[in-house]
């Protein structure tokens, strides 16, 4: 809140919206955390089919803004499917490993593939790397955590590595340019390499203990673009220097930490799986915004969790924390 | 049994899965461990560096505009290029008070109500930073004043920067176009595209025209510059510099000075010309008449220039030549002849009696000639060289409407021709399955006979008319017509064609070319229609008169031009193509509302075709140096004296 209200320049409507975020995030995660585990796995697969059926809509009639193809216009709303499709799939994934426990072989880890690589190329076609990225990823983390045989886990990491020239070749354009100004940032230092130069310079001119609340003076002279969202994070760790940061890393590990200990107790396979997927998407969502932003990852679109504006990303973080509760109390419920 | 196998699969998995996500937890710390490793790297260890860039002297990136490319016509002259001049900008984000030094600047230099407004504008438009202008093209006395006073205005400077000019006003405005301010939609498509961070300074984009057509060609690469900026705004020092580069001008097909005789000739009458080189597909004159002044947009057109412009009963903005579209009238006749030759429904020597009009069996309805009493026998030739009206609704009767629609697809009709030009309108090849979509009407036999002599649904661009005469002049050969003939590189003078291969080959019978070509050539001979504009020429032409309706005629009752509103008066039409042994030109021409064809069109033509052939003498292809080669600085060599019109 504090830094959001530096980053916005001290808009006091900026933090009345927020403010209106964190209530209805918190009324979702009440909701959610009150909703029994055995309610959430009935709908898994429901909800699965219906983002997946939103997505193909997008891709036949969404509406086209800035050159994607992510929304779909429901005349009240436009509803971007693919946020949908972040909490879905491993709800998806989860409830079919939960299904075939202990009878597990190779072929329900191939039909699993497929229900997490078909949203997964639907939400690149838009194109929306870093969404799909992110979802694919959690994928991973289930087929990972479900038992996925570590002679497959090491075979594809070498077909990965080996497809990369193949990935590099079907990327977009703009993609490539991102990946190589990683390499190199000065080499489009007013396109696409100017949020990364600039942000490490906010971030590096923090400091041991920052320049104080307010005091941000290369975010606050307009050198950082969207620094309210995606690189929220280059204002609070310019001001609050590399002590803020420590701090922040902490209690993000805090969260992940708690996160893990209920994963490890989750009584069936399915509420080990969601407890799981959620804590490790959480935990790639900082690090690929941080990562971002301090100049070690590409740019992707991705917020910081619990500390960018923007409604949608707070209401999702809290809608895992709201499973996370689920399970956590549901497991008592079971022991008792 | 099977259960204990199962009850130790179950506790198997679930020590496998404490494994995982020990390794899970093992990977996030190490993830978390690796940004806190950057974190230290970049805020102890490269502390002072950043902290330098950031807050002692703040680095600023300028980019730096490339020079936009050059428009030149055949010969090298200049249709549009750039000149240097020098503009009064502010920096909003060093100035603090806005309104009190704007107050004060306009005690030393001139600033109208307008630029204010302006500048108003684009404060809010901005989204970058960097400084924004508030009045161009400054004086040499002004820029001594504010030199003199500099010291009152930190945030405040004067930069050289680039300007479009169309050194040629109104001439050939509809083909060169304008560029205009980039706006919110420009940006959207801009960065669509991946190609936004390339406009970054740029204020321009191609609106209309070659100007937008060739954007991406004429636009080129931004360089930037990387500046030490003191705490009051000012460069201190520049620590590196990508140079731009320049955006490749065109080279075109067009001669402007043919441009020239053609405008001239259409004095004050509306209307358009279309000419191609029959060989290549080359545009060789492209008018709609009247113009307008393109230099007007460059600074964003005042709003009530912009209104008159579009409310003018003239309508200057309207490209005619591309996007008018006219029935071709008697200029159809042609087509039709070389359809009922090449699929066989007439001979050359096959001859009718034109009472005056035509009949469909069974019907009362009159389809009349325009020469009251007929013509009497006519064959072909004849029908082509007096234009016979009753020929071609007897003709379009016997072929009717499918065979018809499918023979002129081939010359283009009904479709764009795809000319390197935006905005093309497509016309109309009339046919059963067109008038069911358009209308949900079925296609009656009446519709068939007006299509004959090129009325009833028919429409066509110029342009369409002007490409399908050249398929004629070159016998067959269809190129997609283009206005650019080479790009070429502003640097190192590299040139690549735009186009070189024609598009598809029509495989006539060398007989119907032949007789088609020498009725044309007829039309143009004593006896012709359009004999009298070509009656000393020193060179044969095949051409074709045309006179299309505005207004339909009742049945029974007259055309008399002076009863009718002047904008309900016919269309005077012309093609022509010459010299008709070898042909270099071909044309199509079009005076609204000017009556019959030969009377009004082809002495247009005529005038067009002599200065093709005989005008002055061709000089080698010649770009000059680029005015106002630097972005900043450099600023006086560039500007009016490249001009060479």
């Amino acid at each position: 809140m504090v830094t959001l209200y530096s980053a916005s320049n001290q808009s006091f409507d900026r933090m009345e919206t927020k403010l209106f975020n964190i209530g209805v995030a918190f009324a979702v995660m009440w909701v959610v955390a009150n909703t029994p585990m055995s309610q959430v796995l009935r709908l898994a697969m429901p909800a699965y089919l219906a983002a997946l059926a939103l997505l193909i809509a997008v891709a036949l009639v969404g509406d086209v803004r800035n050159g994607a193809r992510r929304w779909l216009d429901l005349g009240v709303i436009s509803l971007q499917p693919s946020e949908l499709m972040k909490i879905a799939l491993p709800l998806a994934l989860a409830w079919y490993f939960d299904r075939y426990e202990s009878t597990l072989r190779l072929r329900n880890f191939v039909i699993a593939a497929a229900l997490f690589v078909l949203p997964v190329l639907l939400i690149l076609r838009q194109p929306d790397l870093g969404t799909a990225l992110l979802i694919a990823s959690s994928g991973c983390f289930v087929l990972f955590l479900a038992g996925l045989p570590w002679k497959i886990i090491f075979a594809l990491g070498a077909a990965g590595v080996a497809a990369l020239p193949l990935a590099w070749s079907v990327m977009h354009d703009y993609q490539r340019t991102r990946v190589m100004i990683l390499l190199d940032p000065s080499q489009d230092p007013l396109g696409a390499g100017y949020h990364t130069i600039q942000s490490t310079i906010a971030v590096g001119s923090g400091g041991w203990f920052g320049k104080g609340w307010l005091q941000g003076t290369q975010t606050h002279l307009d050198f950082l673009p969207e620094r309210t969202t995606d690189f929220i994070f280059a204002v609070y760790s310019e001001e609050f220097g590399l002590l803020g940061n420590a701090m922040l890393l902490l209690m993000f590990l805090l969260v992940i930490a708690r996160g893990l200990v209920i994963t490890l107790n989750a009584p069936t396979v399915f509420t080990r799986l969601v407890a799981g997927s959620v804590t490790l998407t959480f935990a790639t969502y900082a690090f690929v915004n941080m990562g971002m932003v301090s100049g070690i990852l590409p740019v992707v679109g991705v917020p910081l969790p619990l500390i960018s504006y923007g409604g949608t990303a707070l209401v999702s973080a809290f809608f895992g924390f709201g499973l996370l509760m689920s399970i956590s109390t549901n497991r008592k419920l079971i022991k008792s | 049994m099977p259960q204990f196998v199962e009850l130790k699969n179950l506790e198997g998995e679930r020590s496998e899965f404490r494994r995982r996500t020990a390794i899970a937890a093992i990977f996030v710390l190490v993830l978390f461990g690796l940004l806190l490793a950057r974190f230290v790297f970049l805020q102890v260890m490269k502390h002072e560096y950043y902290y330098t860039q950031a807050e002692a002297n703040r680095i600023s990136l300028v980019p730096i505009v490339p020079n936009r490319g050059l428009i030149l016509d055949r010969h090298g002259t200049v249709l549009a290029h750039n000149f240097t001049a020098y503009t009064l900008e502010i920096n909003p984000t060093v100035v603090r008070d806005l309104d009190a030094t704007i107050e004060s600047l306009s005690q030393l230099i001139e600033i109208a109500p307008k630029d204010r407004r302006r500048f108003k504008r684009l404060l809010d438009e901005s989204r970058k930073l960097g400084a924004i202008p508030i009045r161009t093209r400054l004086s040499e006395a002004e820029i001594a004043r504010f030199a003199a006073n500099r010291y009152r205005f930190p945030g405040v400077e004067i930069n050289a920067r680039l300007f479009r000019r169309y050194p040629n006003g109104t001439l050939a405005s509809h083909v060169v176009g304008y560029i205009g301010r980039i706006n919110q939609k420009d940006m959207e498509t801009l960065e669509a595209d991946g190609r936004l961070s390339n406009y970054r300074g740029s204020e321009h984009i191609g609106k209309t025209g070659l100007e937008q057509m060739y954007e991406r060609e004429l636009h080129g690469t931004t360089g930037m510059e990387q500046v030490e900026v003191d705490s009051g705004g000012r460069a201190v020092r520049t620590l590196s510099r990508t140079p731009p580069v320049s955006g490749n001008n065109l080279q075109l097909h067009l001669d402007l000075r043919l441009q020239e005789a053609a405008e001239a000739a259409f004095g004050s009458r509306r209307g358009a010309l279309v000419a191609i080189d029959p060989s290549t597909g080359g545009v060789l004159a492209f008018v709609s008449r009247p113009g307008f002044d393109p230099n007007l947009f460059i600074d964003g057109i005042d709003p009530t220039t912009w209104h008159e412009l579009n409310t003018h009963p003239d309508r200057p903005m309207v490209n005619r030549a591309l996007s008018g579209q006219y029935p071709p009238g008697s200029t159809y006749k042609p087509f039709m002849a070389l359809a009922a030759l090449e699929l066989g429904r007439r001979t050359p020597q096959y001859a009718i009696n034109d009472p005056g009009f035509f009949t469909l069996p069974g019907n009362s309805h009159q389809y009349r000639d325009w020469k009251p009493g007929g013509h009497g026998s006519v064959n072909l030739h004849q029908s082509i060289v007096i234009s016979c009206d009753t020929y071609y609704y007897q003709l379009a009767f016997d072929l009717g409407i499918d065979t018809i629609s499918n023979f002129m697809r081939q010359f283009g009709f009904g479709a764009r021709t795809g000319v390197d030009l935006e905005g093309e309108a497509i016309g109309i090849n009339p046919s059963q399955e067109w008038k069911q979509r358009r209308f949900r009407q079925k296609w009656y036999v009446g519709d068939t006979i007006s299509i004959g002599i090129g009325q009833g649904y028919n429409v066509m661009t110029l342009l369409q008319m002007a490409n399908a005469t050249a398929i004629i002049a070159n016998k067959g050969t269809v190129w997609r017509p283009h206005l650019v003939n080479l790009v070429q590189d502003a640097t190192s003078r590299a040139q690549r064609a735009v186009l070189a291969q024609p598009l598809r080959r029509l495989d006539f019978k060398p007989d119907s070319w032949a007789v088609v070509q020498a009725a044309m050539i007829g039309v143009t001979t004593p006896g012709g229609t359009g004999h009298r504009a070509f009656a000393d020429a020193k060179y044969i032409v095949g051409g074709k008169t045309g006179t299309s309706q505005v207004v339909a005629i009742k049945q029974g009752q007259k055309y008399d031009a002076s009863r009718l509103d002047e904008r309900h008066r016919d269309h005077a039409l012309f093609i022509a193509y010459a010299p008709a042994d070898n042909p270099t030109i071909a044309l199509a021409v079009l005076v609204e509302n000017a009556g019959g064809g030969g009377a009004n069109a082809a002495p247009l033509a005529r005038t067009v075709i002599d200065f093709f052939l005989f005008g002055k003498p061709v000089t080698p292809i010649d770009a000059p140096a680029i005015p106002g080669a630097a972005a900043n600085g450099a600023a006086s060599n560039g500007g009016a004296g490249a001009e060479r019109n």
